[in-house]
């Protein structure tokens, strides 16, 4: 009884982590390469769960249609992070901090009421994948395959961005910018593509993970506001800038919040928030990531 | 420079102060919004301008001055004269205690640990049901008593509200000039070097750490203040008002009006409450206007309102010179 009870906590706070991780993947990368806190992340996750939903309606004879609307919001969001890099982004990367988490803030606003406007301020919901539908008996306890599916969606893409980052030229490139990007520019390569492309997949990211989101929760104006500072609280704990940081600080998050639930019910919100705060006096960087400047 | 030896404060303080006599109940409830907010923004500007401090947590301390003066009043029955002040002191405490960690960070890291120690504290006024009300926050708050201000001549027919708008602008308005004062002040100095350049401000023996908790402290206190006035002005004390979003409000208004002028964040609270009332009547989609606002004025107008009025001025008066 006591063991199922942990188990289902457990299982529940690793769901809860491998979205946070999708969400906290993209604004880490954006963090670590431009150096940029970017509120309009929440957004474009948002922005995510919407078009999924839209291109559900739209696609909703055709065999796989979830997987379709899932890829069509990621790509619609991946364009929107790429125009408004090209557009606004770009000539903010010289100006103080508090311009650009403003700017990333005026987004925020913008693409919530725009959210509103097409959609309206009803929740909308989209239903789990028919291949996806069912539950597995594990521990006592039955947990949804949808959920399975994420846990092991989020180890992929963690998986995947490393190999990405470390074992091939782009993400040599990634890291140069990362670490010197004065120094990358004089040695000819084009910095401002590699900052457009950073920008532009986190965006995909958001996307994604806001369309991976959907059948598991209903879609609603706020969500982008409320996931935001969760997405801060990963990145944080595991290191902005770091990949692997984000995958453990959003493991950590997931059962902090989790198990903070069962032993104080009333401040596992407190316990998170403390947890960053703790983290930044303590080390700034993260668990994970490496001291700057 | 003659503009420094007019008594902006008083003069905007009794302008103000004849809005319950020439506007409607509305008209005061506007002005009296301005008047709160624009206390707020300064404090904030004390970091933002003056310092050179991103603090995306400032809402914290106007929370905790709210909190404190609520339940004091509420909760405790204790007058007006002992609540205000121990909201502007408990605000500066909790200042202290949070500051001493965040000056030790640089920039956007002290960014994101102003916004996590305001998001405790939002957690904390939203589950604290006991003390706080949790999420149903604190309702009726009791005007402080009056009486006095009645047999004053001439105000005693006035609305207890409008003897209260009366009671916090002069409150906020003695606030504004000791605020000036310390910006104006060596300490103020100091603190604009820290600004300009904190390497060269430490070599030249200053503790710059120190300063910027000090400056960390007074703008708390008097954010708490602001609160303080904020939750009897709107009958109530709620956990939204401690969301990391109003944060950024409040640092939208003090951009707006100009963050490198004193009453550049008063305009900036005048311009955004008029707004505000005149879009949210045409249409609800006000946070869309105010990203709008933020884009133009972020690409075309960083100075703000009064930045932009002060380089139109220089321009006017460098061209009659010439």
């Amino acid at each position: 009884m006591a063991g199922s009870l942990l188990f289902s906590q457990f299982m529940g706070g690793f769901t809860t982590a491998m979205f946070l991780f999708l969400i906290a993947s993209g604004l880490s990368l954006v963090f670590g390469v431009m150096r940029v806190i970017n509120f309009a992340h929440g957004s474009f996750y948002m922005l995510g769960a919407y078009l999924a939903w839209q291109g559900m309606t739209w696609f909703q004879p055709l065999f796989g249609s979830f997987w379709l609307a899932a890829l069509f919001a990621a790509s619609g969001v991946a364009l929107l992070g790429a125009v408004v890099e090209r557009l606004f982004f770009r000539s903010l990367y010289g100006r103080e901090e508090l311009y650009q988490l403003l700017f990333t803030y005026a987004l925020v606003l913008i693409l919530g009421d725009a959210a509103k406007f097409l959609w309206g301020t009803n929740q909308l919901t989209v239903s789990t994948p028919p291949a996806l539908s069912g539950g597995i008996q594990m521990f006592g306890t039955t947990q949804p395959l949808y959920n399975l599916f994420v846990m092991a969606v989020g180890p992929a893409i963690a998986f995947f961005g490393w190999l990405v980052l470390n074992r091939t030229g782009v993400g040599r490139m990634v890291r140069a910018a990362q670490m010197d990007r004065e120094m990358l520019d004089a040695l000819g390569a084009n910095v401002g593509t590699i900052y457009t492309g950073m920008f532009v997949f986190s965006a995909f990211l958001a996307g994604l993970s806001g369309a991976l989101v959907t059948p598991i929760q209903s879609i609603v104006p706020g969500m982008d506001v409320l996931i935001i500072v969760q997405a801060f609280i990963v990145v944080v704990i595991g290191g902005m800038g770091s990949f692997w940081g984000t995958f453990w600080g959003a493991v950590i998050y997931g059962q902090v919040l989790s198990f903070g639930i069962l032993v104080f019910p009333s401040f596992s919100l407190f316990s998170v928030f403390a947890l960053m705060a703790v983290i930044l006096i303590v080390r700034p960087w993260g668990l994970f990531g490496r001291p700057l400047l | 420079m003659t503009a420094q030896r007019i008594p902006w404060t008083l003069i905007v303080f009794l302008v103000a102060a004849t809005v319950p006599w020439l506007g409607s109940r509305y008209d005061t409830f506007l002005a009296e919004q301005v008047a709160i907010d624009a206390l707020f923004a300064v404090s904030l500007n004390l970091l933002l301008g003056t310092t050179g401090l991103v603090s995306f947590g400032h809402v914290a301390y106007f929370g905790v001055g709210a909190y404190v003066c609520g339940i004091l009043m509420k909760t405790y029955n204790l007058p007006f004269i002992v609540a205000f002040p121990a909201a502007g002191i408990g605000a500066a405490i909790f200042a202290l205690i949070s500051g001493y960690f965040c000056v030790r960070l640089i920039k956007l890291y002290f960014a994101m640990l102003t916004l996590a120690f305001s998001q405790i504290v939002w957690a904390i006024v939203y589950k604290w049901n006991d003390v706080t009300g949790g999420d149903q926050g604190l309702p009726e708050i009791p005007f402080p008593n009056l009486d006095w201000m009645s047999s004053i001549p001439g105000l005693g027919d006035l609305r207890t509200s409008d003897q209260f708008y009366l009671l916090a602008l002069a409150v906020i308005a003695i606030c504004l000039a000791i605020m000036h004062r310390i910006i104006r002040s060596p300490f103020g100095r100091v603190l604009t070097t820290i600004r300009d350049n904190p390497e060269r401000a430490a070599f030249i023996g200053i503790n710059v750490r120190a300063y910027q908790l000090a400056a960390f402290v007074v703008a708390g206190g008097f954010a708490g203040f602001a609160g303080a006035l904020y939750g009897i002005f709107s009958r109530g004390v709620f956990a939204d008002y401690v969301f990391w979003s109003k944060s950024a409000e409040v640092i939208i208004m003090a951009i707006l009006g100009g963050m490198d002028f004193f009453w550049g964040p008063p305009v900036g609270a005048l311009a955004l409450v008029w707004l505000n009332q005149q879009v949210t009547d045409l249409t609800q989609y006000w946070p869309f206007v105010l990203g709008t606002i933020l884009l133009i004025l972020l690409f075309g107008f960083p100075g703000g309102i009064v930045g932009g009025l002060h380089a139109l001025w220089m321009k006017k008066r460098g061209a009659a010179r010439a």
